[in-house]
């Protein structure tokens, strides 16, 4: 039972993407929605990125320092671990759970919202593809931003890291630099970037789905935006294994 | 004019609509009328085309529109105004960036041009002045006169109405109602209105069509409605006590409305 109403709502999701990637009504309407969307799911995300990144970034450095603490290993692996959590699993995966609360409980319940209120069958009447209209340029929008927030998270969690090699005894700052530069590997960069990419696309659609579908009141908009959050990030962890054995074995 | 043959729609085995026949006159106020659960909102529903019909004919001008493919489902999307219950103004855009939707999407006229054409509806609708408000600044009223200036704004040949009084005050939604009438005959729109107000069948009901449990009951205009032998559809619209002693006082002088010319 559980398996077939899982395929079926695979289903439907398969068929609302197939309404949502074709092509716009006016490309003119879609760029001008592109743009305020960047502003609304991507541009306002960034105090919160930024706030989150340099709090964790700190504590990761705190941690690593009281982990691996040992004189067979040198003070400057505290920079190199901080620097390879961040980049590998931090400013991609942790920040997109954390954005799928945010970004995703958004999308769902203004998409939820204008379903119950019947803008949507407005939308309809007028002969607009109201999935293209509405989520294609949200998918684009953070899709095309998702990166920037993960280099802003890269940046500022490691300048975490830094202020508590700044402001504490526990580690010093040419130690922990030295750290940051040790064995550098470019491709794990592109690969948070990649899985970043992915994830925002899994934010926007998931959400933007259980939104579009719901049925009812106000009630149903917030659970609509519950399921959307809670099933964006189980995919997230879905596709976060499957990435890193793609990309990374 | 619009035509339903034979129009049959069920949900998980229940039939709502029970091989439904009935004409929409051009340049009329066509009302459906009927309690709820009727069947009304589902009738409105397949005629805009929210939901496919089981079975039967919708016929706009002639032009079958169960058998249109997705091009001429899109260009007879595009004659058709409609008035929601809720209004459905879209939130983020003002009174005016509403009114102008629909002629930013679908004609290639200049920004000064759609700006004229959005000021002329609200003008129409009394709105003038209330352009830059918000849909959530101005009353119910209000926002169902923009609606009414956004469903006029391209001209449309067809007008659906889903209960465009509902939550207004008496006097609201005659002035509603009244738009709806001078607007239809001004500009030869078929207009089709979904209501249960009596006020309204009373009123503006030049075609009215009566749906009992999915079934056409009764076809008929405004002074037929006083006379009816149909049982359902006395209980219906003289339900009510006021109702009752316009009925009888229609009986005495034989004139339908004191103001009636």
């Amino acid at each position: 039972m559980f398996i077939t109403s899982s395929l079926a709502t695979f289903g439907r999701y398969c068929l609302f993407l197939k309404r949502v990637f074709s092509i716009p009504d006016r490309w003119s309407a879609t760029a001008k929605r592109t743009l305020a969307e960047i502003f609304k799911l991507g541009i306002d995300s960034i105090p919160l990125v930024l706030i989150i990144s340099i709090f964790i970034g700190g504590v990761i450095a705190i941690q690593m320092q009281l982990n691996i603490a040992s004189p067979l290993i040198p003070a400057y692996s505290v920079g190199l671990a901080t620097r390879e959590i961040i980049l590998l699993e931090f400013s991609n995966s942790i920040l997109c759970l954390i954005l799928a609360g945010k970004v995703g409980s958004n999308i769902a319940s203004e998409i939820g919202t204008m379903r119950v209120t019947e803008q949507i069958d407005a939308l309809e009447i007028m002969g607009i593809n109201s999935a293209n209209y509405l989520v294609l340029p949200k998918v684009i929008a953070f899709v095309c931003f998702m990166p920037v927030l993960a280099i802003l998270c890269m940046a500022t969690s490691i300048f975490g890291g830094w202020l508590v090699a700044v402001f504490t005894d526990l580690i010093t700052v040419s130690k922990y630099v030295y750290g940051l530069q040790a064995f550098f590997n470019e491709w794990y960069v592109w690969y948070g970037l990649i899985k970043s990419l992915v994830f925002a696309f899994i934010i926007a659609t998931t959400a933007s789905f259980f939104g579009y579908n719901v049925r009812g009141g106000a009630l149903d908009v917030g659970k609509a935006s519950t399921d959307g959050v809670v099933t964006s990030s189980i995919f997230i962890l879905l596709f976060d294994l499957i990435l890193t054995k793609l990309l990374l074995q | 004019m619009i035509e339903l043959r034979n129009l049959t729609k069920s949900f998980d085995g229940r039939t709502v609509l029970h091989n439904i026949d009935a004409t929409f006159y051009t340049g009329k106020t066509n009302l459906i009328i009927g309690q709820s659960g009727s069947g009304k909102t589902v009738l409105m529903k397949s005629l805009v085309g929210l939901i496919t019909p089981d079975s039967g004919e919708i016929l706009f001008d002639g032009r079958n529109v169960l058998a249109m493919n997705r091009e001429q489902t899109a260009q007879l999307h595009q004659e058709i105004g409609m008035l929601f219950q809720g209004s459905a103004l879209f939130d983020s855009e003002t009174v005016l960036g509403n009114v102008m939707f629909p002629l930013v999407m679908f004609t290639n006229k200049s920004k000064a041009e759609i700006r004229e054409r959005a000021m002329f509806c609200l003008e129409r609708v009394n709105l003038l002045g209330a352009e830059n408000k918000y849909p959530s600044e101005i009353s119910g009223g209000m926002q169902k006169r923009v609606a009414i200036a956004r469903a006029i704004a391209l001209n449309p040949k067809y007008l659906f109405c889903d209960e465009p009084n509902s939550g207004l005050d008496p006097k609201t939604s005659i002035i509603i109602d009244e738009l709806l009438s001078d607007i239809t005959h001004e500009y030869g729109i078929t207009t089709v209105i979904n209501t249960h107000d009596m006020n309204s069948v009373l009123g503006i009901g030049e075609n009215i069509i009566f749906i009992n449990k999915g079934h056409r009951e009764w076809v008929g205009d405004m002074s037929k409605i006083y006379n009816t032998a149909n049982e359902a559809l006395n209980d219906f619209v003289f339900a009510t006590h006021l109702f009752q002693e316009v009925r009888r006082y229609v009986a005495e002088t034989g004139r339908p409305n004191p103001k009636a010319k």
